[in-house]
Parts: C-alpha cells; structure tokens; sequence
C-alpha cells in the first residue's frame, strides 16, 4: 500500500467509527428532509376538496388535468358552501357567473387556499389563452414543481448544506486534533510527501460526500417522498465534488484559526449555519427580500444550491450550471489561499 | 565505531527565551545516550532540532553525514521517532494503527504485526488505541517507531506519567532496543531512569548542558555524601552523631534514623561493632546530587 491509500484508509476507518460525525454528516440531514420533505410531501398529495357551487363551465372543461390536485364535489346551495369552507372541510367554494369565476377561501389555511387560488388563476390564463389543449398539461407540471412537491426544492438544498457541513467540519476536526495529537508532526518525520497526506485528507472528504448524497438521493427518491430527478441529475456530482473542496477549505481556514476541536467546529458552525438560511438550503429565496437575494450572492453555498436546484429538479441542460460550478470553485480557491496563510504544523 | 550524531554550537531562541544556548555533543554508534533535566531545560528543543521538526538558530547538526533540515526523506527513512505524546490516528486499533504507520514506509503488514509482537502488544491488536493503558500505549507508539527498522530512535520522555511496573517494562523494551546494535537518545526528567539505561547523559539546564559523561563516572566525581540509614528506635539521634563524629549529619524523620557522611567506612564499622547492620540501608550519590552540586539547587523534575 503506498502512503496515500493508507492515509485514506485510516482516515475513512476513523471516519465511520466516529458516531457524532456520522450523525452529524449522515442522519441529522436525513432527520431534516424527512421534516421538510415529509410534511410537505403529505400536503403535496393529498388533494384538496373544493366544492364546486352550480355550473362552472370552466372547471368542467379542465377537471381531467385538475383531478389530480383537487377534488371537486358538487353543491348547488352557496350558503351551505361557504359554511363548509369557514369550518375548514374543504379548501374553497368555486363558483361562476357568466365570465367571473368566484372563489371563496378561508385565510386560517392560507398555504392550502393560496395553492388552490394558484390552480385556478392558471385555470383562467389558460381558459384566456384559447384553449390549445398541450398548455394545459404543461402548466399543470408547472404547479407541481413550485409549489406542492416541496421534496423537490428540499433535497437540493439540504443536499447541498449537508455535504457542506461534512466538509467543513471533517477538514476543520481534523486538523486539529492532528495537531493537537501531533499526528502531523509524526508525518512529517515519516518519509510522506505533503501532497499525499492532503490528497487522502481530499479523497476522503469527496468519498464521504458521494455517499452522502448517493443515501440522501435514495432516501428522497422513496414512493414516501417522491422525489423525481431530472434527466442530467448526473451534473450534480462535479458541482458537489468542487462544493466538497470550497467547504474543506472553509473548513481547515475554522481549523487554522481555533486552538481546539471544540472550537474548530465553533467556528465551522458560525460558518455554514447562517449561511445555510441564507443560501435558501432551508427556506426558498424566491420570496426573500431583494436585498437578501443579492447579499446571498456572496456565499458559495447559494451558488452550490442554485447548480443543484438547476440539474437535479429543474430540469436544465450540464452546461447551465458551469458558471455556478465556476463560481463555486473560485470561491474554493481564495479560501484555499487563505488556508494556506493560517496552517500552522504546531501548536506553538 | 564513528560517530552517528554530531552536534556543534546548537542556539535556538524563543523571543527572549533561550531554549537552546549552545549546546554541542556527539553520539556514538550504538551507544545509548541520555539527554537529562528538568522540564523547560530545552531537551525536547534540542531533540526536535536533531530530529528536523525545528529550524536551528545557529549551529550545526549531522545526523548519519547527512543535515536533517530541511526535510530530508532519505535521512528520515532511518531515524525513528516517538513523540512525546502519543501521536495516533482516531479510533483505529493498535494493528491498524501499526500498519498505517509501517505502509507509509514501504514496509508489509506481517513485518509489523511482528513488531507488535515484540513489543509484547499480539492480544491487544484488536483494542482501539485510545483504550490502551498508558504502558501499552507507549510501548505501541515505540513499535510504531521500530517498524521501519531505524539505525538511531529518537524517544522523548517515554516513561512520563508510567506506573513503576510499567515503567520497568519499558525499560526492559528499551535496553533490548538497544541491544539489538541501535542508536538510542533519549530525553527523560527521571534521575534513576538516566542511570539505569543511558552509557552516557548529558545533564542539561537553562538551555546549556552542565555536564556530559557516563552516570557512574559523573557520579564518582562528586564528593557526595552517602547516606546510611537504620530504623528509628534502634539509635537514639545523640547516640549517632557521636558515632558518625563531626561533619555528618543525623535526621531522624520518625521512620527511619539516616546518618549522611562523607566516610561510609567509619560509621559502618560501628556500627558492625555495636551490632546494629541488621535492615540497613546504605546510599551512595546518584545523579540528583550531581544536579544539586552542579546548580547548587535540588532537582526537581
């Protein structure tokens, strides 16, 4: 075995001996797409009663495509209606009166009657468009993916936040307990040329990130989540491996900084935690403030999201997130830089 | 037989800290060689020097003809090292630890599961390190030093923080160490650990070696007292002043009666004479009192 498999080895051994990292890299990101995916994911497929009050020529043109979201019960007396959609057993009362459709929703579930109003309002724009039969479908995609299926914008960005904390914290642990432990020095006297010991520490680090999200993928594709995957989800891997990189460099920046483990991943954590809200790994951006969304620029972990949201989800074309796998790899590299000018091989 | 370490003028300062302030020696090949002081007298500086952790100041060192800074991997490829605190990988077990260590120089695995074994560590090859008491742990950070078969070993304070039977253990291991025709320096804080392995020592403090030589002989040098002494009870305090006569000493700390004199032979014939040699225990200088004649104050490690 030359030095660099049997650095790798030790370090994946001590790797999945250590339960606190494994939870840590593994299981508390699962516990947070299980949440997030989970809850949603309920709401997401369950349909929505509403009920339809008299004739709603509307409707009826498109109830085969609306099937699937919603289910229409039938009722002529408007005033039994609404009684039912204030006491919360359905969603909303839809009626129409000539070309006015009207809608009657209650604000104590707002998520559930703002989808409903969602569906309806592209019931109309399509009704407007003059009926081409392929946009109906076509939209009703579009529903699925923005708003119900909420497993799809989740496991991109828990993905992309879990890999990140496994990176930073692995890079930043370990530099410091080697120090601490003097293994680096112990290294340093053993004929291993540096770039070994930092290849295996690297190796290490995308291999735990690969099976992060070979099990994350698993996990979220189960019928219970329903996870679809886009045709080039493939992308995702190099913009995760360069992702692995920025982060183990943010990650040996916290373990150059600190004295302690302890306080490495301190440091680790003020790091990737703000910038997980930030970065829409947890909430999507697309409601934040303006200013929010441009100050998210600034982070890598946005830009990471964005490339996976773009390849795993949306569906886009490999060459779409070049310039997010660009951007995060030049991040990668200036913290590198700065890495490199807070190493210490001692403590003293 | 040349030397295999050479060692001119060493100075390394710590701001105003003179860690190493001109120290000079050489060691012989196959000699075991004792680097001895308290804690803060710069051992481990100068060691580290030796071994290329750290950059000299000034002055030179020569370890097998070849300079150990910068890096050379050719040199560190027959040096052995064991540091100070045991410097293992996390939750690995003592074999793996030992074969990591043994791949990273090109040795196989059954050279050092031997090693194990003879360190005397086989039924503890399964046990993560870091459960290892503190013998074992020492005497695996030692295999992990021999795997690749070094001509000089390096140890530094490798008894620190032992229990005596451990203790003993390690020193059996470090005499067979060195009976096995390597170089061995060593740094230790313990007097009597010095004068049980080492051929020679070099007592060092405040950065500068006071003396260099073997323990015997440094011993020999000093007119030291020797140190008798009986039960309390058996000789009443006057009784032994007037028997060991003027210019000795006579403590009695309620155990035991000790008499220091710098004529051993006199008090002991009186005391043959008056019958009294029976649980006797009798003293000569060991290296602390080289150290408290050399600084004029009492060692403490």
């Amino acid at each position: 075995m030359t030095a660099f498999t049997s650095l790798s080895r030790a370090m994946l051994l001590g790797w999945f001996r250590d339960r606190s990292a494994l939870f840590f890299s593994i299981l508390f990101p699962l516990m947070f797409l299980v949440l997030f995916g989970g809850v949603f994911s309920d709401m997401g497929t369950s349909k929505m009663t509403v009920i339809q009050v008299g004739q709603v020529p509307l409707l009826e043109q498109s109830a085969a495509g609306l099937g699937d979201v919603l289910e229409i019960q039938k009722s002529d007396d408007p005033a039994a209606a609404r009684e039912k959609v204030k006491e919360g057993d359905v969603v909303a009362a839809i009626s129409q009166q000539g070309d006015a459709l009207q809608v009657f929703y209650s604000a104590a579930d707002q998520v559930r009657s703002g989808t409903v109003q969602g569906v309806l309002r592209q019931v109309v724009a399509q009704a407007n468009a003059a009926g081409v039969p392929q946009r109906f479908t076509m939209s009703a995609q579009q529903v699925e993916d923005d708003s119900l299926k909420a497993i799809q914008y989740v496991t991109p960005g828990l993905l992309s936040w879990a890999v990140a904390m496994g990176a930073a914290f692995g890079a930043a642990a370990t530099l410091v307990t080697w120090r601490e432990k003097r293994i680096l020095r112990r290294l340093r006297l053993a004929p291993v040329s540096l770039g070994s010991v930092v290849g295996a520490r690297v190796g290490v680090s995308v291999v735990i990130a690969l099976i992060q999200t070979a099990i994350f993928l698993g996990v979220a594709s189960l019928p219970y989540f329903g996870l679809q995957l886009s045709a080039y989800w493939w992308m995702s891997i190099p913009l995760i491996i360069a992702g692995t990189l920025t982060f183990m460099a943010i990650g040996l920046v916290a373990g150059g900084l600190a004295k302690s483990a302890e306080a490495a991943s301190g440091i680790a954590n003020l790091i990737v935690l703000p910038m997980a809200f930030l970065s829409g790994s947890f909430i999507p951006l697309d409601a934040a403030p303006g200013w929010l969304q441009t100050l998210s620029n600034v982070f890598p972990l946005k830009h990471l999201n964005q490339g996976l949201l773009d390849v795993m989800v949306r569906g886009q074309s490999p060459l779409s997130a070049l310039p997010e796998l660009g951007i995060v790899l030049a991040f990668g590299l200036v913290i590198s830089l700065i890495a490199m000018k807070v190493f210490r091989w001692d403590d003293v | 037989m040349g030397s295999t370490i050479i060692v001119n003028d060493l100075r390394k300062h710590y701001g105003q800290v003179r860690a190493v302030d001109g120290v000079s020696f050489s060691v012989e090949e196959g000699e075991f060689f004792g680097i001895l002081g308290p804690n803060g007298a710069g051992k481990t500086t100068t060691l580290e020097i030796v071994e290329g952790l750290r950059e000299a100041d000034s002055g030179t060192v020569e370890v097998l003809g070849m300079r150990p800074w910068p890096r050379n991997a050719k040199l560190l490829t027959r040096i052995g090292v064991q540091l100070q605190a045991t410097s293992f990988f996390e939750r690995l077990t003592a074999r793996e630890q030992i074969r990591t260590f043994a791949s990273l120089y090109g040795v196989a695995h059954k050279k050092a599961d031997e090693m194990l074994g003879q360190v005397g560590l086989e039924d503890k090859a399964d046990t993560p390190a870091e459960r290892l008491s503190g013998g074992q742990g020492q005497r695996l950070s030692i295999a992990c030093a021999l795997v690749h078969d070094p001509d000089i070993v390096f140890l530094d304070e490798p008894s620190a923080a032992l229990d005596p039977q451990a203790r003993r253990n390690l020193w059996d291991l470090l005499r067979q160490i060195n009976d096995d025709g390597r170089t061995v320096v060593l740094t230790t804080h313990y007097m009597d650990e010095a004068e049980s392995l080492c051929d020679r020592v070099a007592i060092m403090d405040d950065g500068r070696i006071l003396e260099l030589g073997a323990p015997a002989t440094l011993v020999r040098g000093l007119e030291a007292v020797t140190r008798i002494s009986l039960e309390t009870g058996t000789l009443t305090v006057e009784s032994a002043a007037e028997l060991a006569g003027p210019g000795a000493s006579v403590d009695d700390d309620g155990v035991s009666v000790t008499i220091g004199t710098d004529d051993p032979a006199r008090v002991l014939t009186a005391l043959a004479e008056r019958n009294l040699l029976t649980g006797i225990q009798v003293r000569g200088a060991t290296l602390e009192d080289v150290f408290l004649n050399l600084t004029g104050r009492e060692y403490r490690a």
